[in-house]
């Protein structure tokens, strides 16, 4: 069997917290370069210029890109022939958090509970999810997630009879009112299916497919481009002011559900999509 | 056009600002976000005198990084606005004439900015890289507790900035929005 010793997960989560909020990934990167071809507003442009030279100098000084510098969420597979030795998994994530946090001059966005707000000073709890997988590799795919695109994201029970016409309705609907708030230009991830939990956990899982792919099933990626052209008809535009940018890419993923049911949940994205992945052997 | 201007406000320069503006501003700002909002709201109900004077000033409301040593303040975008809106009427009671954030403010701020001649700006959230380089000095002035969200007041040179709704009625997340819907 193969082990991953705790130690070894708790640096390679610190070094994926600093890279995330240093460095914009390619995908978004080339994001921002081809709507600057494609962006008929001139103010858009100008959103879009800045966000092109905050990312170099990001890169370059490290430095966040954002000063929300996230919750970090992990989507976790643990291969079920690997064997975590030294502690266990959560606890190696929270402790990476802290280190990247602290070390890297993030800022701490986490309180204890809702009800007092006080900050716990390390960001950590992490958000976990983990999934058991074949093989013996373990996988981390981190993001750290802005609290403002979050907070304008939604989560809706539909009726089957509402059908993809209600579904897709429902989704511009909430693009639309999030407007300026959720800094656009902006990732959309949304999931259709599952049941009320599981619904909203596909959205977040769909933000963590890099820009550009689409879903595997033709007809996914077909419905991800028809959503994105209409989002982009909106005319909200690059921070809200009015464009032809206000998505960068759409991503779907769905699931079975039961036959009484169509949930949709909306997790949106600001621009600072940031993702990254490692796999331990 | 980009128009460049000094703080804190004058009434001509608050004026002659427009919806859609481009600005950049030197001067004072100080910080203030969700927490240090409902203090000094609290504050302001009970009679004790606000840590700032905020009369003719201008908030923006952001909770910067740490600072990397030898650096004057870390990351510094905006945060969204919206949170500050319910104190905000109270603080535009008390003289504040500008402030600096990103998305939509509700009916009411918007009524309280034009019957107080206030002008609000947005920056580019998630440009807090960038801005953080217009950003001169910083130094916390009050709220320390409150770390990210104390109070700082900060001295920025060619800070960028879009005029979202000015004194006339203009308002660039309507009036953009409406010229590029389809």
């Amino acid at each position: 069997m193969k082990e991953i010793a705790y130690e070894k997960i708790v640096e390679e989560v610190k070094t994926m917290c600093m890279e995330s909020n240093y460095n914009l990934g390619e995908d978004v990167y080339s994001a921002f370069k081809q709507a600057l071809q494609t962006e008929r507003s001139e103010t858009g442009k100008e959103v879009l210029t800045q966000l092109i030279d905050n990312a170099d100098i990001a890169k370059a000084e490290r430095v966040p890109m954002c000063q929300d510098t996230g919750t970090a969420v992990f989507m976790v597979e643990v291969g079920q022939d690997c064997h975590i030795a030294g502690g266990r998994l959560v606890d190696a994530i929270n402790e990476g958090v802290e280190k990247g946090y602290g070390e890297g001059y993030l800022r701490n966005s986490m309180v204890y509970n809702p009800m007092n707000r006080k900050n716990t000073g390390n960001n950590t709890p992490a958000i976990v999810h983990i999934d058991l997988v074949e093989g013996e590799e373990l996988t981390l795919h981190m993001t750290a997630k802005g609290g403002g695109a979050e907070n304008m994201s939604a989560l809706k029970m539909l009726k089957p009879s509402d059908g993809m016409e209600g579904v897709k309705e429902y989704i511009l609907s909430i693009v639309k009112e999030a407007g300026p708030n959720a800094c656009p230009p902006l990732v959309v991830g949304i999931g259709i299916g599952g049941n009320f939990e599981r619904c909203a956990f596909l959205a977040k899982k769909s933000l963590f497919r890099p820009l550009g792919v689409r879903h595997e099933d033709p007809a996914v990626a077909e419905l991800e481009m028809e959503l994105m052209e209409q989002i982009n008809r909106l005319g909200i535009g690059p921070q809200g002011m009015g464009g032809s940018t206000t998505a960068l890419d759409v991503k779907v993923e769905l699931e079975s559900c039961h036959i009484a049911a169509l949930p949709v949940a909306v997790n949106l994205n600001c621009h600072a999509s940031r993702h990254q992945t490692i796999v331990m052997k | 056009m980009q128009k460049k201007i000094r703080l804190p406000l004058r009434e001509e320069d608050i004026e002659s600002l427009k919806a859609g503006d481009r600005v950049l501003l030197s001067g004072v700002v100080y910080t203030a976000r969700d927490a240090a909002h409902k203090r000094m709201v609290e504050q302001e109900k009970e009679g004790t005198p606000l840590p700032v004077e905020l009369d003719g000033q201008v908030l923006y409301y952001t909770g910067p990084t740490p600072a990397k040593p030898g650096e004057v303040i870390g990351s510094a975008g905006p945060t969204t606005s919206g949170r500050m809106d319910l104190y905000t009427p109270a603080l535009l009671e008390k003289g504040l004439k500008g402030m600096i954030g990103k998305g939509y403010r509700s009916e009411e701020v918007i009524a309280s900015m034009l019957k107080h001649n206030a002008v609000y700006f947005g920056a580019v959230g998630g440009a807090a890289a960038l801005i953080a380089r217009s950003i001169k000095k910083a130094e916390v002035v009050a709220y320390e507790d409150l770390g990210t969200e104390a109070i700082r007041k900060l001295t920025i040179e060619d800070f960028p900035v879009f005029v979202i709704n000015d004194i006339h009625g203009g308002d660039i997340y309507k009036d953009g929005v409406a010229k590029y819907k389809q």
